[in-house]
């Protein structure tokens, strides 16, 4: 049995297209995705992203909790309602999932992970959370709502009170704060700018009619996963999981070796890699010719081993392919993908491939 | 609910099938078809000149979700394909029956007529499907 956010019977009046996703029926679009798409790079979009799982993190010795937790360092966040992105890791350096903390105050943080990896993620926090104290408290009551694109902010602003409406339009990118009753945050997805805000499930529905009559356009999870992927931005279980770590899935930005004394859960391991160099590395691909990239085609390596996308679409704004590949740390910036018995050339760039409504690669 | 035009004929793999006055015949992937591949990003025709079997691909439709196979309900020879799907695969989305027909076959001689379906076994067939 598939679980329902609270805006399941919404979707369904508005038409959408519903799959199973991570054990939630969600929608997959609406009408053209590639239109949802557009919207969200040239406006603004609506996404229900309710199946997350929203996690409060209680007590005194919270922060010291999520030191150990997260291969990201807590230890950066000063300023109350400031986030932080990072990956909750296995002792062997494989990620268990990838993760946003916002600091609330000293005895409370925030979490939102994956809805496909809930029940793993908190059963490890809830294994490491008592020896620290630290109280959990799965937020079932709350559904969330990402407003994404260029006139997203405005648009979102405009649902609330002229004190709250001034208070969201001054968050800085990556903080967020509790307004009107609803937490509203400076982050997403999508490479645009706009709100993630968290609101009582019972009030969702009205919340995202009136973002339909501000002109919002309603967005599902097919446009959601182009627009990441424009964005340069991983997918748990696609992009990364147990069987690989930070440093060979572009996430070594996120890993905080320093200060060395914080002896963070898969440590060890991530030092070991590190003093040896990591084998493979997570690229973006773009496709020269015409085709679409797609996960588990073969990359091809001049003299190196063999390489295999990890995420694979087409790119709404380059109008052509795009993927994210793992290969060969030797892999130079030409490789061959294998598409379905061809052999098409493609060319290895730094993602994001498109980032505030502009393409970053030609 | 799908547009299934009545003139027409179809298999149960989802294509359409229209005799042209000289014999020929075009075809394409139905309304039903295309809503259920969603958004079509790229399309592979085939060469004309091409001798394919009925049952055979014939031509690749890859949507923003999925490629899939297009297969040839009759035995013959390829006479023209649909080059401007090269640059406007959307017309398959805004026009399957129209504008997104993909390639047109003359069939070959003595060859079995094929086992195709009526619109309104079309029609029954997709309903089962649950579309």
């Amino acid at each position: 049995m598939t679980r329902r956010t609270p805006l399941f019977d919404l979707h369904q009046k508005l038409g959408a297209r519903m799959v199973d996703f991570g054990g939630w029926d969600m929608p997959l679009q609406y009408g053209s995705q590639i239109a949802e798409h557009h919207a969200v790079r040239r406006g603004s979009g609506v996404f229900d992203v309710s199946h997350m799982c929203v996690v409060d993190l209680e007590g005194a010795r919270v922060r010291p909790f999520l030191q150990k937790l997260l291969a990201n360092d807590v230890g950066k966040l000063k300023t109350p309602g400031k986030a932080l992105y990072g990956c909750m890791l296995k002792e062997t350096g494989g990620v268990i999932d990838d993760l946003i903390v916002y600091f609330l105050d000293e005895l409370w943080f925030r979490a939102v992970v994956n809805a496909g990896t809930r029940d793993k993620d908190l059963a490890w926090m809830r294994q490491h959370a008592a020896q620290f104290e630290v109280r959990l408290t799965e937020r079932t009551d709350l559904a969330m709502l990402a407003v994404q694109g260029p006139e997203a902010r405005g648009k979102a602003a405009s649902l609330l009170s002229s004190a709250g409406s001034a208070a969201a339009l001054g968050l800085e990118p990556f903080f967020g704060r509790e307004i009107d009753g609803w937490f509203v945050a400076r982050t997403g997805y999508t490479g645009e700018d706009g709100f993630e805000m968290m609101l009582p499930g019972t009030e969702a529905e009205r919340v995202w009619q009136a973002l339909n009559s501000a002109g919002v356009t309603s967005c599902g999870l097919g446009a959601r996963d182009t627009l990441r992927l424009e964005a340069g931005m991983n997918l748990y279980g696609s992009d990364m999981d147990e069987n690989t770590h930070p440093f060979e899935s572009g996430l070594g930005w996120t890993v905080a070796l320093e200060p060395r004394e914080r002896a963070f859960i898969g440590r060890e391991a991530l030092e070991a890699v590190r003093a040896r160099g990591s084998q493979r590395k997570l690229v973006g691909l773009l496709l020269e010719g015409r085709g679409v990239l797609r996960s588990h085609q073969k990359v091809l390596v001049p003299e190196a081993a063999e390489g295999e996308i990890t995420s694979g679409t087409f790119s709404p704004t380059l109008e052509r392919s795009i993927a994210l590949a793992r290969v060969p740390v030797a892999a130079g910036s030409s490789v061959k993908v294998d598409i379905r018995g061809k052999l098409h050339d493609a060319r290895i760039v730094r993602p994001p491939f498109v980032r505030h409504g502009k393409a970053l690669v030609s | 609910m799908s547009n299934v035009p009545s003139d027409l004929k179809y298999t149960k793999s989802h294509e359409w099938l229209r005799t042209l006055p000289d014999g020929t015949v075009e075809v394409g992937i139905t309304d039903h078809a295309q809503h259920a591949l969603g958004d079509l990003v790229f399309v592979e025709v085939p060469e004309a000149g091409r001798n394919l079997t009925a049952g055979e691909a014939f031509a690749v439709v890859e949507s923003v979700k999925a490629a899939s196979d297009v297969y040839s309900p009759v035995t013959g020879e390829v006479t023209a394909s649909n080059a401007a799907l090269a640059s406007e695969p959307e017309a398959i989305n805004s026009d399957s029956y129209g504008k997104g027909w993909l390639m047109r076959l003359r069939p070959a001689a003595g060859a079995s007529p094929p086992a195709l379906l009526s619109a309104a076994e079309y029609e029954k067939l997709i309903a089962e499907e649950g579309g």
